[in-house]
């Protein structure tokens, strides 16, 4: 009565991971319970609340609604992975944080953080497409996402600051890879 | 003590580590734990006939399979009546696993445990139950009318009925200038937090110890209830409360069947077991709030001066009442908010329905309460032809009236008596911030481009921070670092941070030095639990008198080292230092050292503390008389009763002429919770309480078929609130402070979400002419209002404001 295994090779946050899984296995279950990156929450599991969502090839996805064997051969990044991203800097506390996750920090953006790890994959993404969003824009980008606590008038802030750190840390076309980048402590100060 | 950092606000500590995927939530422990899922019965009303599992057995990984039968003991009985009262003379608590009825849709019959989720959930598909359905009670009116029963031995499904009295409302009624007779509906909705309710086991069967894990408001409460369940001493279970995603009351009640049946499976299999529900688990198996009918009759003067208010309402408690009759308690006494009532008489039903069991969500019976007087002040206005912000004033209880005592017991079981509050100089901050006075000319501009606009407004007072207690311990490591504990629990409040900053500032360290443990019993075993927006008031006081000990402590240790008076020595980021001499001092750390005296060094700084450092007086005790080794500090804060914070809201609203669609166009909120620790904090808090009232009073509600089924248990159908659907929040504060507790604070947890319904309904009436008098509302229910406006069988506000089809019927007299 043992249920067929299928050997699935996918690239999470940059690493290599190979694992036997059942076909049922969602993707999301697959990266808290087989890889232990827990960092991607899951709300509801009917792809409605986004909690779940991690980049698959750079685009924002609902880790609910595939199944691992479906991200063969795939490049995945989870919130775990996004402090690994070029325009990543460690923060005073220690910790590699993106525009995004620095911003959601300075801003309030968040209060129990449950649906946190999926608005800062979804917000990555949307930045790379929308360097320069409008207020009306930050909160069309969220409204696929649910969060029960923030009322989200936070979360909008924190898109908008996070275009402004995106944009300071951005290195000109010109110039070398990590050159120039402000450091951290000129991204708005940082956790006090 | 350098800069305060009470009142700043400061950037949280918790979000570095939850914005990298550091939280830690319940389902993010434990990948080696057992599963635990359950059968849950699709049925609202029946017996149990019989439980078939012989096919489940057969399942690879599945370990155990469990129904009433199999449980022992006190596991197998009724689970506890949490908070019994008098008027409660009818209360039921479930079982863990039904036994021979099942109550709701959703109640758990059967438990699994396997080796992941995925089988436990096969297993359950294939257990065969049978049942003999039961006529089903789903709705006020249909429980209040009692030709069904949910439970045989309880007559009429009347739970509680509960009258509390101060006047003499017959006689004031009776010669009142005017009366109304008001019928004003909310239903139901629930907390639902982004994650779910989960429970995670270990049982150590070499000590016979529990350590147990839940998602919970209150990891204190369960691990007494799991304790007396199993039959274990309080000794030998510990209950952590992790990371939690959002509570909002759900997560306060306690024990819920899981909380006791996993760690009895944990213990029968000697392995750790673990269950996290799913989304639909969560809204057939968790709880709901707000379901209630009132009725107000209203005793007015000429000038809107209330003389009395008689209401009578009937609460929906669903199944089961093991949180016994707060939420309607709260209700009936929170109604009045900012007013006073002339004679008031309220008199409510808890009645049982075949429906998921009623526990209390953020506002707790006050939104209702809330829509009920709020929605009464704006008839008396328009009754009157009055300024609906100033009939509220006109009944304002006045700064001077403070204290003032309603003559009533509140939730706690403690007079109903204000602190504090300034109601006049709320309402003028709101006013200012929507811009009341202006508005007619803008609703002017509205209709003549052909649109609908309304303005409303809402009032509350809130008592929060109600006891009996909670405590904290504050301790400084040798090293400078100070560990604070509290045994009240975080679901996402910024207590790791506010609470630092009141130990940083009495304590007089930095922030980065302050570490902060919640709702961890191993740490704090004496705590209530976080509800009733109590944390900042109660754990904030406790943490300031514990730090306050500590550093009593401190001065004293350090002023006999340095030969100072402890008078004379001031903390300055960590260091002890004499007043105007700096250069005399010593680091907290340093006095941890001294605090402790040592006969084995641990480094080079515990020398210090060892026997032959010379640092004693050998005529003294190491440990002088009357103190403990350790700098470090306990204490509790109880106080006599709740202290009351209070807001008013106002909003804009537009209805579409064609579609019923409503927008808000804006709202504003003024905010009394006296001094704020962190302001950001508290703005979120009231942000988070304002989407919540929006879904409430826009999108939200329990849809039960006549069955019992729920119609929309699913993310897809029940209406949260995305950013799309939250307007922009406008904020204003007041800080009047409360005199009961050492930091002066007042709660502000809930606060946001109280007024919303009675504030968009007002909006929305204004908006079109016609009362509104139940909540929610959605489009299709305002287009069908107007169908019945427009054939007359409502009738119109006396205000001529409107100018609509229906503007002829506004002379029509009211009935
Ligand atoms: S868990 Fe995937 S969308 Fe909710
Ligand atoms: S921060 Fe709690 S759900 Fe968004």
């Amino acid at each position: 009565m043992s249920e067929v295994l299928h050997e699935v090779t996918l690239t999470v946050n940059g690493v290599r991971r190979t694992a036997s899984v059942p076909a049922r296995r969602l993707l999301s279950d697959f990266l808290r319970h087989d890889l232990t990156l827990t960092g991607t929450h899951v709300g509801c599991e009917h792809g409605v609340c986004g909690a779940c969502t991690v980049l698959v090839g750079g685009e924002p996805m609902r880790s609910c609604l595939m199944f691992a064997v479906s991200a063969q051969g795939l490049e995945v990044t989870t919130v775990e992975g996004l402090g690994l991203l070029p325009d990543a800097r460690v923060c005073a506390t220690g910790q590699s944080m993106n525009p995004v996750q620095q911003a959601f920090t300075e801003c309030h953006g968040l209060q129990c953080g449950f649906c946190t790890p999926g608005l800062l994959t979804t917000v990555t993404a949307y930045l790379d497409d929308h360097p320069d969003p409008t207020s009306d824009e930050a909160r069309a980008a969220i409204s696929g996402n649910l969060c029960r606590c923030t009322g989200y008038q936070n979360i909008v802030k924190s898109v908008l600051r996070a275009a402004e750190i995106r944009a300071e840390r951005r290195v000109p076309d010109a110039a070398e890879p990590g050159e120039r980048h402000p450091k951290p402590a000129a991204a708005g100060g940082g956790p006090s | 003590m350098s800069t305060r950092l009470f009142g700043t606000p400061i950037k949280r500590k918790e979000d570095p580590r939850l914005v990298t995927g550091g939280g830690r939530y319940l389902d993010d422990l434990g990948h080696d734990a057992l599963a635990a899922a359950f059968v849950r019965s699709p049925h609202a009303h029946a017996r149990v006939v019989d439980i078939d599992a012989d096919d489940a057995f057969e399942l690879d990984g599945v370990l155990g399979i469990y129904a009433h039968d199999d449980l022992p003991g006190k596991v197998g009985e009724p689970l506890p009546l949490l908070i019994p009262h008098p008027a409660l003379t009818h209360g039921r608590t479930g079982y863990a696993l039904a036994r021979e009825e099942v109550n709701h849709v959703g109640e758990p019959l059967v438990m699994v445990v396997a080796t992941d989720r995925y089988v436990a959930e096969d297993a359950c598909q294939r257990i065969r139950v049978r049942y003999e359905p039961l006529p089903v009670v789903v709705g006020i009116e249909s429980a209040r009318d009692g030709a069904a029963v949910v439970h045989p031995d309880v007559p009429g499904n009347v739970a509680a009925h509960l009258t509390q009295v101060v006047g003499d409302v017959d006689a004031a009624l009776a010669t009142a200038p005017h009366t109304l007779t008001l019928e004003l509906d909310i239903e139901r909705s629930a907390s639902t937090p982004l994650e779910g309710r989960g429970v995670y086991a270990q049982w150590d069967d070499e000590r016979d110890e529990l350590r147990m894990y839940s998602s919970t408001q209150t990891s204190t409460g369960v691990r007494a209830a799991v304790a007396a369940k199993l039959d274990l001493p309080l000794a030998k279970v510990e209950c952590i409360a992790p990371d939690v995603g959002g509570g909002f009351g759900v997560k306060i009640m306690h024990p819920w069947p899981e909380e006791v049946l996993v760690p009895w499976a944990a213990r029968l299999l000697r392995q750790p077991v673990k269950w996290v529900e799913d989304r639909r688990e969560h809204f057939v198996s968790a709880a709901h709030e707000r379901g209630q009918l009132h009725t107000v009759t209203v005793g007015f003067d000429d000038d809107g001066h209330l003389l009395a208010l008689d209401v009578k309402f009937w609460h929906d408690n669903g199944a089961y009442t093991p949180y016994g009759i707060i939420v309607p308690i709260i209700t009936a006494t929170q109604l009045l908010g900012p007013y006073k009532p002339g004679a008031y008489r309220v008199e409510f039903w808890s009645l049982y329905t075949n429906t998921v069991l009623v526990t209390p969500y953020r506002g707790a019976g006050r939104p209702q309460g809330c829509f009920a007087m709020e929605r009464t002040m704006d008839a008396i206005a328009d009754r009157l032809g009055l300024d609906r912000a100033q009939v509220r004033a006109r009944n304002f209880i006045l700064p001077s009236e403070m204290p003032y005592d309603h003559g009533l017991l509140f939730q706690d079981g403690r007079p109903l008596k204000y602190d504090s509050g300034d109601f006049p100089a709320t309402l003028n901050k709101l006013k200012a911030l929507v811009g009341w006075d202006d508005f007619a000319t803008e609703r002017a501009a509205a209709v003549a481009q052909g649109r609908k606009v309304g303005l409303g407004i809402g009032c509350y007072v809130e008592g929060t921070g109600v006891g009996p207690y909670e405590g904290s311990h504050v301790q400084v490591e040798t090293s400078g670092r100070v560990n604070v504990s509290i045994g009240l629990t975080s679901q996402g409040q910024g207590h790791e941070t506010v609470f630092a900053q009141i130990v940083a500032d009495e304590l007089g360290v930095r922030m980065e030095d302050v570490f902060v443990t919640t709702g961890d019993t191993r740490k704090m075993g004496y705590a209530v639990g976080t509800f009733a927006s109590r944390a900042a008031v109660m754990s904030g006081s406790a943490v300031a008198l514990a730090a306050r000990r500590v550093r009593a402590k401190a001065l004293r240790i350090a002023a006999d080292a340095l030969e100072v008076s402890p008078d004379d020595l001031e903390i300055v980021e960590g260091t002890v230092q004499v007043k105007g001499a700096p250069a005399t001092s010593m680091t907290l750390g340093t006095v941890s050292v001294l605090s402790n005296p040592l006969r084995y060094a641990f480094d080079e700084a515990t020398q210090a503390a060892t026997q032959f450092a010379g640092t004693f007086d050998p005529q003294k005790p190491p440990v002088a008389e009357g103190e403990e080794p350790g700098l470090e500090g306990k204490d509790f804060y109880s106080p006599t009763q709740a202290t009351f914070a209070n807001g008013m809201h106002a909003a804009i609203v537009e209805t579409d002429p064609v579609t019923a669609e409503i927008r808000i166009l804006r709202y504003c909120v003024v905010h009394d919770c006296g001094p704020m620790i962190n302001p950001m904090i508290v703005e979120g808090q009231v942000h988070g309480g304002v989407a919540q009232g929006v879904g409430g009073a826009l999108y939200e509600r329990m849809v039960y078929d006549d069955s019992g089924q729920l119609l929309n248990a699913s993310f897809m159908d029940f209406l949260m609130p995305y950013a799309s659907e939250v307007p922009t929040i406008e904020t204003d504060h007041l800080e009047t402070p409360s005199p009961l507790n050492p930091l002066g604070i007042k709660g502000a947890g809930e606060a946001g979400c109280i007024p919303v319904s009675a504030v968009i309904a007002s909006a929305i009436e204004d908006a079109e002419g016609f009362p509104i008098t139940r909540m929610p509302i959605s489009p299709a229910d305002l287009w069908a209002l107007r169908r019945r406006y427009a054939a007359g069988e409502i009738r119109p506000l006396r205000r001529a404001s409107h100018p609509s089809e229906s503007a002829a019927r506004a002379e029509e007299p009211t009935p």
